[in-house]
């Protein structure tokens, strides 16, 4: 009899479930994986907030979700890179951009005895580009006085795939070395100097590479290298301080660096004392005027959410909170939002 | 109508049976074709940006410049080629062997478990197969197999420079891991569809038993042999995931087989999520146009290599 009680219960509460469901909003999103971890926390924290509202996204690639936002098929996109003036041109609406994570991104490195190395732009753009070769190179040792560095060949790994890390990666080198610049430039794949290095798939590839190649320097996520317990690089800020990339130095970069009222802005090598100079902002893509008001609505309120509250849970996973002042300029500018 | 099964040919129903039966398989025949054409319209449709703008300059150029949008396939044709062969060079004896000796040597009980083991070799996906690559084959063959080679075959440009461990040779003995299970199953399938009689009369001449798999079996199917390497080759041209992983990921076109390279299949998967704008996409489209008709090509090229050194007198005769 209770058995029966218990399972009339259960499928009564199924039943209410349903019900529920079908009154509900379903959000789609898609775009940067770089996102994905927190937008996935925050769903799932904002989902007890409001069960009204159910969300989708798929991780497909920051180029992926401006395509599926430029056609329509999803009410946000997310991108690792500001969109360009063309694209933004030829989408049906205005988009907006509102970052929602910044994340550091870590120089790892394979040294015997694991030494904390320290580097600064020049240097590392030398390395990538294939000017210092040898990790007792001059500039390397002026940088890190009181450490041997050994007569061996610096290998450097970068990534295959197209990702946000690298046009980080790249952003940064091109702010700090007019000869990248020149030759290589930024974006999500570039073409990397020839003959110099190789290239890994995925952040799991290239610091499986670091790990297993004695003299081998890469760059990955901080969260990844975190997690990873691989060795990373104090790199020179332009106030000229050594700073070790972590959520706090992250920040402190988000509060320096100069943000237009569109947000489209790059944070590599920001001023002010601690800010980490290898660093980048995330964006959610929305469109000013939503078609679907009921979609728009909830949205919305999500994203208000996701910039203020959601930004404590988003610390955990190793991404920099957003600062105070920041977070008051999105809540004004989702205001704006029209449905 | 009654009893169909009493007169099978003299019958209306069963000659629309047979009717039908003609025309279903023809669709189906068909529809692959229809596949086929389709998949190569896409991709044409698809790169008509980059067609237009590089032309056939685009399969000789070796600039691979999504920042400047400046777009050619020679290193990846390269590189597909390349690892493909090394893959077959490596995996065509081994199968061929195994096949023998699975159908003409081992002992009946040890072939059934054998045969299972390498078919379960077909089962392991691409993307295990890639790690395990990245984590146990490279570094060993890193410190143990490329410095070997080096050491005593080094006066050979193909195994001079640095090594780093991922390579086009790291790519071309995953796919021929890879391979390996496809290429065997095959082979042992067309050995034991060699008739009995033959081997018998051959036995009855006097021949040892290396001369019967030789002249009796192996020179008997030698065209499916041939059609067993080239479903492998079919294989190791597409073949994306665990290539990816350890051959690294270069465009370059170097002599060095210690040097990483970069293939068709791994240039699309690498950087189609991320090709914003409209001639990335298009370009890399045209990679995937590009891998078609080396496949297409590298077919033709076999069949003609078929039909000059097998020629018309081993065709099986029933």
């Amino acid at each position: 009899m209770k058995k029966l009680i218990l399972s009339l219960l259960g499928g009564a509460s199924l039943l209410v479930a349903q019900n529920s469901a079908q009154a509900q909003i379903s959000i789609t999103g898609a775009g940067s994986t770089f996102d994905y971890p927190a937008l996935t926390k925050w769903f799932e924290a904002y989902g007890k907030t409001d069960s009204n509202v159910r969300f989708n996204y798929q991780s497909i690639g920051s180029g992926g979700g401006i395509k599926n936002l430029m056609n329509q098929t999803v009410d946000f996109g997310a991108s690792d890179a500001p969109m360009k003036d063309e694209d933004l041109a030829k989408a049906p609406g205005k988009i907006l951009h509102l970052p929602i994570v910044a994340g550091g991104v870590a120089i790892i490195y394979n040294l015997p005895g694991n030494p904390k190395l320290k580097l600064d732009g020049e240097t590392l753009a030398g390395i990538y580009l294939g000017n210092i070769t040898k990790w007792n190179d001059a500039k390397i040792a002026a940088l890190n006085p009181g450490l041997t560095l050994p007569d061996t060949s610096i290998i450097p790994v970068h990534r295959a795939d197209g990702s946000g890390t690298s046009f980080i990666f790249t952003d940064y080198l091109s702010s700090v070395n007019p000869a990248w610049a020149n030759t290589v430039g930024k974006g999500a794949s570039v073409k990397w100097p020839a003959g110099i290095g190789l290239a890994a798939k995925g952040s799991e590839g290239v610091a499986g590479q670091v790990k297993q190649l004695p003299g081998a320097i890469g760059y990955a996520e901080l969260a990844y290298a975190n997690q990873n317990k691989i060795p990373f690089a104090d790199m020179k800020n332009s106030s000229g301080n050594f700073i070790s990339p972590d959520p706090a130095s992250v920040s402190a970069a988000l509060a320096t660096a100069k943000i237009p009222d569109d947000f489209r802005f790059s944070m590599v090598n920001a001023p002010g004392e601690k800010a980490y100079p290898i660093a980048g902002p995330s964006w959610v893509l929305v469109y000013a005027k939503q078609k679907n008001a009921a979609n728009g609505k909830q949205l919305v309120a999500f994203l208000k959410w996701a910039v203020t509250e959601g930004q404590k849970l988003s610390a955990d996973l190793d991404y920099a909170p957003l600062p105070e002042n920041v977070q008051q300029r999105e809540l004004k500018l989702l205001d704006t939002i029209k449905y | 109508m009654n009893q169909p099964d009493k007169q099978p040919t003299a019958n209306g129903g069963q000659q629309f049976g047979d009717t039908a039966f003609k025309w279903l398989t023809l669709a189906m025949a068909l529809a692959v074709f229809v596949l086929i054409a389709l998949i190569g319209y896409e991709l044409f449709k698809g790169s008509h940006l980059a067609l237009q703008k590089f032309g056939w300059h685009f399969l000789t150029s070796s600039e691979w410049d999504p920042v400047n949008d400046e777009y050619g396939a020679w290193p990846f044709i390269f590189g597909t080629v390349v690892s493909s062969v090394i893959a077959l060079v490596i995996a065509v004896p081994i199968s061929v062997a195994t096949a023998v000796y699975l159908t003409e040597l081992a002992p009946q009980w040890l072939r059934q478990p054998l045969t299972m083991f390498i078919e379960l070799l077909a089962a392991v996906p691409s993307v295990i197969l890639g790690l395990w690559g990245i984590f146990v084959m490279v570094p060993w063959l890193r410190v143990a197999l490329f410095p070997w080679l080096q050491k005593y075959f080094g006066f050979l440009p193909l195994f001079q420079g640095p090594i780093y461990g991922v390579s086009m040779l790291a790519g071309g003995i995953i796919v021929a891991i890879m391979i390996i299970p496809i290429i065997t199953s095959v082979s042992r399938e067309i050995l034991r569809s060699v008739p009995g009689l033959q081997r018998e009369a051959a036995y009855a001449l006097g021949a040892t038993r290396w001369e019967v798999t030789r002249i009796a079996v192996l020179s008997y199917a030698k065209k499916g042999l041939f059609g067993a390497v080239i479903l492998g080759l079919g294989r190791a041209l597409g073949e994306t995931m665990a290539v990816t992983m350890v051959i690294g990921n270069t465009p370059q076109v170097v002599k060095s087989l210690f040097a990483p390279g970069y293939t068709l299949a791994s240039v699309i998967a690498n950087e189609f999520n991320e090709a914003s704008g409209d001639m990335y996409p298009s370009a890399l489209f045209e990679i995937g146009l590009v891998l078609l008709g080396v496949t297409v090509l590298v077919n033709i090229f076999a069949q003609l290599l078929l039909k000059t050194f097998a020629g018309p007198s081993v065709k099986p005769q029933h």
